[in-house]
């Protein structure tokens, strides 16, 4: 065979052109990427850390461990998903006219399309299961979750994903669709690059990671519950978190198999949602969204038991209405799964299918204005403390009822008739987004960061931070409200009319603003960790906490807890304290573990080559790819030595030093 | 909701934009026709109603965070304090009252808002029909054999009902000022139905993201008397261009910021036949849809009167 027969077989479909080798702008920012990564090598090799990297990180199978890799994996996101921010926000400052902006179509609407995915799949889905990660098991009082190395899987399969989008920025090209790749747009036919399948293999292999993660909270929450904690003495966080899995588990099959069958269009010739052969792109609107609108509750639930925790902990009271709270996020997660519909009002539904998916809609209103309720009936009467976990959750209620009243407004049929895909809607969704969840995932963050690691974050900076989110939110996404009223729709390369150009010259000064809490961000962890021992958490109590996590040292020891609490009440670590039992045990105990394997790391990186290989028809690297996955998964099926047991002196020697340091 | 409270509302509606504004950009607050007008009552009326508890509620939360701060030791303190049947009962009634409202009001603008319903009037509406192509709007005028190209004309104070289709991917036809939106979708057909009750000439464009050419896939669509109206058909009917199997073919193939065109003539059920294409495989659709409009007779010039 010759040479030119075969290269194809062995690159696929790559060549030289998918280089983004004339596009400055590209080159740069994969620069950079390389960059970051060398100095990341370099540092870890200049401090000797890849055996403790490899023995204590990558291997890991420490539920705390896994939660602080995904926390990080979605702050780097974070400041990929907003560089993209940025860029749209100045293109369109500037596009106005008969300007073009710097970003090229082409570009740019690979850049909302990253931006969107990125946020929700590789920012805001690994930050709360990190926190599910870091809190869940402490506050039940287990040792570990259910399936500890599937837990590691679950992670490596998010970075696996997460990858294989940024690999996209340096080969070929990311989606130019939107973040949900409607058909028929992202068919073959109009999107024959290999920017929609990066956006299917990324998805898919995070989204099986994603799946069984759901799995394993359920597990974990149903059957590792510490003696006496019933169902109704979960702590909040622990509630939503298993509201959320159900959702994941329910909800993440749907979107496999659509982009299953979109995988099926695009690499077979089927006709599923093609314009032709009786193909259709409805069937595909319908279904993601069955995925997406419960994915976004997937999001807002946890950080709203995150809300929970931190307003009964700062306020010095039981939350208000616990069970009308529980019940909420039941209501809540139930009826995320009937209201997909109000996404696509105009697409020519009767008007009693749009009546009764904006009527279910509206419904969820109810249990979430009590959740409100609850949340200021929790302060009233009590002792606010105004910490930064505070501040973030004041914001948090103050922005999100507002977002909350302008998603009623969209979920009329007759009002989304003229709002639907406008920048209204843009506003709409970051109102509760960025306002529900990002400030949720920062109040968490400061308020478990002790827990987690055994020191504070500083105040001041959190402070700093949180004005900066607070009014550049504001001033970022008003404008698009406005917008929204002048017909200004989403997506727009450039626009014509002038008299929007300031409107998006101020959004994109609160975007700026933004970007200033982020430094803020940045610097205040590179101060607390520079400052660690000033600002040493030696109680494991830092904030008079009422749940199990704070019933242990800060960092937890590896197995949590000494001695497994015995839960009698709500809030059981505020009742131990009030009655005054220890949680140390009487005489330590060897404790049970599972011990650290290779498999979940190597099998999550082995499907990197495997999607790239995928997503260039790099035929001969997928099947090896594939059988190596496969293979190891077997391989470690054998390795029966997958737990031991913490001899009762060692666990006496690591509570002897906890003790001593607190005592001092 | 009986027609007088529905005026009412437009009056009310219509205040709106007259005190926040006296530009000229804001298209949905400052409607030109009636479904524009209702769209925007349904807004202006749920707004109000959530504003209802909204406003107390942010109140709320700034007045409670303030007074029960931790340094304000003059302010009750209850520990243990965390049930009230009262309250509870309280907080689960008002907003289901507000939602309730809403869902009447929801309710009810669904079905006299519904794309496909007919605008009750005694004038016969315009037929238009739509196909959104990438990445330009064409409109066909089935009554008077003329067709345009990212423009549009429409008689003041008469129904219009359109019947909206794609060439390729998805895109939504929408008029700001107008109101309400739908998809167009290939191989499908939607219907909307709109007015304008000023003269005036309005800004159309796609409200669903359908690739590079996007962002010029604008249209101007003229609301004008009678006359006027009459006039812009006679206007296309003197044009020379024909839209039949080959001029269709040279207009699907996807451009950018096309200049309005005017076509005398059109192939008759072109429209349909553009729904139709894609029922055939992706290969064959050039030729076959190409056959399918070849084998309609061009109408002569006696039979377009």
């Amino acid at each position: 065979m010759d040479m030119a027969k075969m290269m194809p077989m062995m690159v696929g479909k790559l060549t030289m052109d998918s280089l983004p080798l004339h596009e400055p702008i590209v080159m740069g920012a994969t620069a950079f990427m390389g960059l970051v990564g060398l100095g990341v090598v370099y540092a870890i090799h200049k401090t000797n850390f890849w055996v403790p990297l490899w023995r204590d990180w990558l291997t890991s199978v420490d539920h705390k461990k896994i939660g602080i890799m995904y926390i990080i994996l979605s702050l780097v996101m974070l400041l990929r998903g907003f560089s993209d921010a940025i860029m749209m926000r100045t293109q369109q400052a500037l596009a106005a006219g008969g300007a073009q902006g710097y970003l090229p179509p082409s570009h740019f609407d690979q850049v909302f399309t990253a931006h969107g995915v990125i946020m929700i799949f590789f920012m805001a889905m690994p930050f709360v299961i990190g926190l599910m990660n870091v809190v869940v098991p402490l506050q039940i009082g287990a040792r570990d979750v259910a399936f500890p190395y599937l837990n590691s899987l679950s992670f490596w399969l998010t970075v696996s994903g997460a990858m294989l989008v940024n690999a996209s920025l340096a080969i070929g090209e990311f989606a130019r669709t939107g973040w949900l790749a409607y058909p028929p747009l992202s068919e073959l036919a109009y999107s024959p690059g290999v920017g929609v399948d990066y956006y299917i293999w990324s998805l898919q292999i995070s989204g099986i990671g994603t799946t069984l993660a759901g799995v394993n909270f359920i597990a974990t929450i149903l059957k590792m519950r510490a003696p006496g904690m019933d169902l109704m003495k979960m702590p909040v966080f622990t509630w939503t978190t298993l509201c959320t899995n159900m959702l994941i588990v329910a909800a993440f099959p749907i979107l496999t198999v659509t982009l299953a069958l979109l995988t099926l269009d695009r690499y077979l010739g089927f006709h599923f949602f093609t314009n032709d052969m009786g193909g259709n792109p409805m069937n595909y609107v319908n279904l993601i969204w069955m995925w997406g609108h419960p994915e976004v509750y997937i999001l807002v639930i946890p950080v709203f038991g995150a809300f929970s925790e931190i307003v009964a902990t700062f306020s010095g009271k039981p939350l208000f209405g616990y069970k009308s709270m529980v019940y909420a996020t039941m209501g809540i997660a139930g009826a995320s799964f009937l209201v997909w519909l109000h996404h696509f009002f105009t697409m020519g539904s009767g008007a009693n299918v749009n009546a009764f998916f904006g009527i279910t809609t509206m419904l969820i209103s109810i249990p979430t204005g009590v959740k409100i309720f609850n949340w200021l009936f929790t302060m009233y009467k009590g002792r606010v403390r105004m910490t930064v976990p505070v501040m973030w959750t004041l914001g948090f209620m103050l922005t999100f009822v507002i977002g909350g009243m302008t998603g009623v407004m969209l979920a009329l049929p007759g009002a989304d008739f003229v709002l639907h895909n406008s920048l209204f809607l843009i506003a709409h969704f970051h109102n509760v987004i960025i306002g529900g969840v990002a400030f949720g995932c920062f109040a968490a963050m400061n308020y478990w960061f002790p827990k987690a690691f055994g020191f504070h974050l500083n105040e001041k900076l959190g402070k700093a931070a949180f004005w900066c989110w607070f009014v550049g939110f504001y001033i970022a996404f008003m404008p698009l409200y406005a917008l929204g009223f002048m017909g200004a729709t989403r997506r727009l390369q450039h626009y014509a009319d002038l008299a929007w150009q300031p409107y998006f010259v101020v959004a994109c000064a609160g975007a700026g603003l933004i970007l200033l809490g982020i430094v803020f961000q940045i610097t205040q962890l590179v101060v607390s960790i520079r400052d660690r021992e000033q600002n040493r958490d030696l109680t494991g109590d830092p904030w008079n906490g009422r749940t199990l996590e704070w019933a242990t040292s800060s960092p937890p020891p590896f197995y949590n807890f000494a001695k497994t609490p015995k839960v009698e009440e709500l809030d059981a670590w505020l009742d131990m304290k009030k009655k005054g039992i220890s949680p140390l045990p009487e005489t330590f105990q060897p404790i049970h573990m599972p011990r650290n394997t290779w498999a979940g790391f190597v099998i999550g990186i082995i499907t990197i080559p495997l999607g790239f290989a995928l997503i260039w028809h790099i035929w001969w690297l997928a099947a090896v790819s594939f059988l190596g996955a496969i293979g190891c998964a077997i391989v470690h099926s054998f390795n029966e030595d997958r737990d031991y047991y913490v001899p009762a002196e060692e666990v006496a020697e690591i509570e002897g030093r906890a003790a001593i340091a607190k005592a001092a | 909701m009986n027609e007088r409270t529905l005026r009412r509302l437009a009056g009310l509606a219509s205040l709106a934009p007259m005190t926040m504004l006296s530009g000229c950009s804001w298209d949905v607050l400052d409607p030109a026709g009636s479904i524009g007008i209702q769209n925007l009552s349904t807004l202006a009326w749920a707004t109000m109603f959530m504003l209802i508890v909204v406003v107390p509620v942010m109140i709320m939360i700034v007045a409670f965070a303030w007074r029960y701060r931790s340094t304000n030791l003059a302010a009750d303190y209850a520990p243990e304090w965390s049930h009230s049947t009262k309250i509870e009962v309280v907080v689960w009634t008002i907003p289901a009252l507000i939602v309730a409202t809403l869902a009447v009001i929801c309710w009810r603008t669904s079905h006299t808002l519904d794309p496909y319903r007919p605008i009750a009037s005694n004038q016969k509406p315009v037929e238009v029909e739509v196909v959104s192509l990438d990445w330009k709007w064409l409109f066909i005028y089935p009554e008077y054999g003329v067709a345009s190209v990212n423009e549009m004309a429409m008689p003041v104070g008469r129904p219009v009902h359109f019947k909206i289709t794609s060439s390729s991917v998805m895109n939504s036809f929408f008029i700001p000022q107008l109101g309400s939106q739908v998809y167009s979708m290939a191989g499908m057909q939607t219907q909307l139905n709109l007015i304008a009750d000023r003269a005036g000439s309005y800004k159309g464009i796609s409200a669903n993201f359908s690739g590079d050419g996007f962002a010029d896939m604008r249209f101007q669509a003229k609301a004008m008397d009678a006359a006027g109206f009459q006039k812009w058909i006679d206007s296309a009917k003197a044009s020379p261009a024909r839209l039949d199997a080959a001029g269709y073919a040279a207009l699907e193939k996807p451009s950018e910021r096309d200049p309005v065109r005017l076509y005398g003539t059109v192939a008759p059920k072109l429209f349909d036949a553009v729904v139709m294409q894609d029922m055939h495989g992706n290969a064959q659709k050039a030729g076959e849809a190409g056959a399918q409009m070849t084998s309609m007779q061009m109408p002569s010039a006696a039979q377009q009167d």
